[in-house]
């Protein structure tokens, strides 16, 4: 059967999975692609912060992706395009960080692991972290599912129903942060936002129903583990990059499949 | 008592003052419109009233536990998030099968819960958008330009389902428009807004006042025209030659 490693990196993988799908969702739904990018490098810095100040990394990557969250949320608040804010942060945070790692010259880092992750060193404790982390951002998001729905719809909608869709906004933006931050040592910086948009973006031909896509999002995010790992085992090939592939492979095959069935009908 | 009362209402985005010094209230059962040009602040005050905008200055009283139901102006849903009727109106809150379907009936949809949202036309959007804001069996309904995209057939239908709305569940009505004429004939009571509150009062009142007039003109392109022209059918303008004969 699968080695002890085999099987703690796949376990790894559905963590993130799980809790990337309700999350990734909401962020093709509100057109925030770049949001996961923009996270997922700021967490770069935090690597090095972390490493300066030798604190774990989980905490580094998670304060930083925080930070850089609250203050994309707050800036697009104040009335700047979603999408220009997000490329600045997301490569000025990315070129602060490489330039941050680089001043530790007293400590040999590994940048590619960080970059690209590496689920195949992923050991017990990690595992807590991750399904630490994912049990709670699958629980954050499940119980204010209704109100993130109707704020990620209509703004108005939702101060009618008598919620502050901005307070929504925080939990979806914590949630992110999160999740990234959990994230770096199963798929890396990288490709961080890729599990974060192609499984759902890979449900989005399956599912009839919002919840139905989250859902499917996480079996997609599931199968692209199994089978990208397997993968890579059996090709000698990157974990965390089979991962994406596969999941890309099966985003490309169902958008097919929902265009014949378009045709079809 | 009042459902709404709206006191000395200022209203700011950052050094753009939109509303000032706004004094109005919305009692029970009444359908008040708001007319205004654009940038007048009407969309603000509607803000204001769910409680999305925040004054700069006075305050907006809601009655205590007062029930609103809401229709945007405009609900994009990205092409991404599947969402079937039935599943959009269980949005804010849990309703009973039965209680969707007749709120579906009462907006003059009830053949399409199962049907996608993104496979509507505008005027079925709209009517759903309408059924879901009815749902709560609020006590206020607000409409904002809740006619936009439609044709002149269309949002005339539109109009007349919300005064079968009023008629049958008796909440009050405010909503914001500009087709001035379809709107003004189903008032109770119109308020006419520049930044300020120009003019009030009852659709007759309002159309003869000279701030009302000088914002909207008295021509024949003007809404006075356009409401006498609702009311009074006795001249050959009109495109139907059954009611001309009449």
């Amino acid at each position: 059967m699968l080695d002890d490693f085999m099987m703690r990196a796949t376990l790894a993988g559905i963590g993130v999975a799980f809790a990337a799908a309700p999350l990734g969702c909401f962020v093709v739904w509100r057109r925030m692609a770049y949001f996961g990018d923009a996270t997922a490098h700021a967490a770069i810095l935090g690597v090095a912060l972390s490493l300066a100040f030798q604190m774990s990394i989980f905490a580094g990557a998670l304060v930083v992706a925080l930070l850089m969250a609250f203050a994309v949320t707050l800036l697009s608040q104040r009335g700047y395009a979603m999408d220009t804010l997000l490329g600045v942060m997301a490569h000025s945070s990315l070129a602060f960080g490489l330039v941050a790692v680089s001043f530790l010259s007293g400590i040999r880092i590994d940048l590619m692991a960080y970059l690209f992750g590496d689920i195949l060193a992923v050991s017990r404790s990690d595992l807590l972290v991750i399904w630490g982390g994912a049990a709670l951002v699958v629980a954050l998001v499940a119980w204010r599912w209704s109100q993130l729905l109707t704020g990620t719809l209509n703004e108005e909608l939702a101060y009618a129903s008598g919620f502050d869709p901005r307070r929504e906004q925080l939990i979806l933006t914590v949630s992110l942060a999160v999740t990234v931050a959990v994230a770096i040592k199963v798929v890396g910086v990288l490709l961080i936002a890729a599990m974060l948009i192609i499984p759902a973006a890979a449900a989005r031909s399956l599912a009839r129903s919002p919840e139905s896509m989250a859902v499917s999002a996480a079996a997609i995010g599931t199968v692209a583990t199994v089978v990208g790992l397997r993968a890579a085992y059996i090709l000698d090939t990157p974990a965390g990059p089979s991962i994406v592939c596969v999941a890309a492979i099966i985003f490309a095959g169902l958008s097919l499949f929902g265009l014949s069935a378009q045709r079809r009908t | 008592m009042n459902l709404v009362t709206v006191e000395n209402l200022t209203i700011r985005y950052g050094a753009n003052t939109v509303l000032r010094h706004v004094d109005m209230a919305i009692k029970p059962g009444e359908i008040v419109t708001i007319v205004g040009p654009n940038g007048s602040g009407k969309t603000s005050l509607l803000r204001a009233i769910i409680g999305a905008a925040k004054p700069a200055e006075g305050q907006v009283i809601r009655k205590p536990g007062l029930r609103i139901g809401y229709v945007p102006q405009k609900l994009h849903i990205d092409p991404t998030l599947p969402i079937s009727v039935a599943r959009f109106m269980r949005l804010t809150h849990r309703v009973s099968p039965r209680d969707c379907a007749a709120a579906l009936q009462t907006a003059g949809v009830p053949d399409l819960p199962e049907r996608q949202m993104s496979q509507l036309s505008g005027g079925q959007f709209q009517r759903v958008l309408l059924a879901h804001a009815l749902i709560n069996r609020p006590d206020l309904l607000l409409l904002d330009e809740a006619t936009q995209g439609l044709d002149q057939p269309g949002s005339a239908a539109f109009y007349r389902q919300i005064e079968d709305v009023r008629r049958e569940t008796g909440c009050a009505i405010l909503m914001v428009s500009h087709e001035l004429h379809v709107v003004m004939s189903a008032s109770d009571r119109v308020i006419c807004l520049n930044g300020h509150v120009c003019c009030e009062g009852s659709p007759a009142v309002v159309a003869s006042a000279p701030e009302y007039r000088a914002l909207f003109g008295t021509g024949t392109g003007g809404a006075l025209a356009l409401y006498r022209h609702d009311h009074d059918h006795d001249h050959d303008h009109c495109e139907d030659p059954k009611e001309a004969a009449e």
